[in-house]
């Protein structure tokens, strides 16, 4: 047994938890590029993108988690593709980030009413513009909130890279309680501190939504 | 590369694999049970409750909400013994689970009940029926009414988060899958075949869980 201090702890966690940061990011980078091009060949390609982006997501969100990340742990290995924990739950955590950015986005950009599109269409707009425009602008806009909110599943679901053996916040945590047998503070400590990333999002994320409602509800009134 | 799928040793465990599936399926309608209940009075407590109630209420929903379910899972089941408190892995499995998805329900109970217009009470009451009839035959069933979608919801995700279970020793589907391919080495067919059977848990449950609310809240809607 192991007797450490409650500052060496914290400090020894605080570090680990960079990691769990920069794996959030990576992440939420790679969701946001995986999709846009999951929406683009949504919107580009109705026959053949609609079915295969909606099959896309449903596996994504109708899965465990852990199951994707061992899926590409243990398995492409298998199939002659060696991975490194950081890189498989990079990888896993982008595919998933993807497929829920890509439906969260996708409600945004529903929610703009018809009469947008046609609007601009009549003005003689090509898609691209149209899109830059007229609709991305909009959709953007009330995209902000469920993303940021979204971003506070992301943080917690990088908890499962400690199961592949990546040493972020939550192995860390592993480690130390198993050196000092004191499971209660440490794990209690790492909550702690996912607590004090994702609780500023959760904040930020419900400010931003009544922020929009009081807009939307402004601009409703201004038009009458 | 010469990789060939096989998956034999799939077809060989189907047996585990159904009690996995069981186990996990038995898991989460122990805790979708318990949690609808609990929901129902911490919603109330936030609501109408005492300010310190209403204030623990209201940390223990952010606490939890704003923590992975792999951190409190490990919390009570390496943590609490250090406390006294000894649970096998699969009690603490199933009070992780339970507690996880209160949270949450508290949450969409609360947006049910504030959903419920104050006429529905007014009205009860001047019919002479007791606050707590009311609220149990009243308001209750239409909250639940127009949040059950997002009920059903959280509950699938709580099924799917239980794969996280495996990892203290809880004998569930994915375990199971972990067994299968450190015996067969075939990790990739095996964790492929286990997700699709989550998969098709997670759409049957849904599809089950709808059907059930078409049937319990028929009067509800008009």
């Amino acid at each position: 047994m192991i007797s450490l201090s409650l500052t060496d702890v914290t400090w020894f966690l605080l570090l680990a938890a960079r990691w769990t940061l920069l794996l959030s990011v990576i992440a939420f980078a790679g969701g946001t590029v995986g999709a846009t091009l999951l929406l683009l060949w949504r919107y580009g390609a109705p026959k053949i993108g609609q079915r295969a982006t909606t099959i896309y997501i449903q596996f994504f969100q109708g899965t465990p988690l852990l199951l994707q990340l061992f899926l590409i742990f243990f398995g492409l290995p298998m199939l002659g593709v060696e991975v490194s924990p950081l890189f498989a739950a990079g990888l896993a955590l982008t595919l998933y980030a993807s497929a829920f950015l890509a439906e969260i986005w996708r409600g945004c950009v529903d929610a703009i009413p018809t009469g947008q599109w046609d609007a601009s269409a009549s003005l003689g707009m090509k898609f691209v513009i149209r899109m830059r425009l007229v609709i991305l602008p909009q959709a953007l806009k009330i995209a902000v909130p469920p993303t940021v909110g979204f971003l506070v599943q992301l943080v917690k679901s990088t908890a499962l890279a400690s199961i592949v053996g990546f040493d972020e916040l939550t192995r860390s945590a592993q480690i130390v309680a198993n050196a000092t047998f004191e499971p209660l503070e440490i794990y209690g400590l790492a909550a702690l501190i996912y607590f004090a990333i994702c609780y500023p999002l959760t904040v930020a994320s419900r400010r931003l939504e009544r922020h929009l409602r009081v807009q939307s509800h402004r601009s409703l009134l201004a038009r009458d | 590369m010469g990789y060939e799928l096989e998956f034999t040793a799939i077809l060989a465990n189907i047996g585990p694999l159904l009690k996995g599936a069981g186990l996990t399926l038995g898991l989460t309608a122990f805790a979708a049970i318990f949690s609808l209940l609990l929901s129902v009075g911490g919603a109330v407590t936030r609501l109408w409750g005492a300010p310190w109630a209403k204030a623990l209420v209201g940390a223990y929903v952010e606490l939890i909400r704003n923590t992975p379910f792999i951190v409190q899972l490990f919390f009570i089941f390496f943590g609490l013994p250090s406390l006294g408190i000894k649970l096998t892995a699969l009690m603490a499995a199933a009070l992780a689970m339970t507690i996880n998805l209160t949270a949450y329900g508290i949450e969409i109970v609360r947006a049910g009940l504030e959903a419920v217009p104050e006429g529905q009470c007014e009205a009860g009451l001047s019919l002479g029926l007791s606050p707590l009839r009311v609220f149990i035959q009243i308001v209750l069933p239409q909250a639940i009414a127009v949040v059950y979608p997002s009920l059903v919801s959280q509950i699938v995700i709580t099924m799917l988060e239980s794969a996280v279970v495996s990892q203290i020793a809880v004998v569930d589907l994915t375990h199971v899958a972990d067994l299968i391919q450190s015996r067969s080495y075939r990790a990739f067919e095996t964790y492929f075949a286990v997700a699709v059977i989550y998969l098709g848990m997670a759409l049957g449950l849904r599809w089950l869980l709808d059907r059930a609310g078409m049937q319990l809240f028929r009067s509800q809607r008009a």
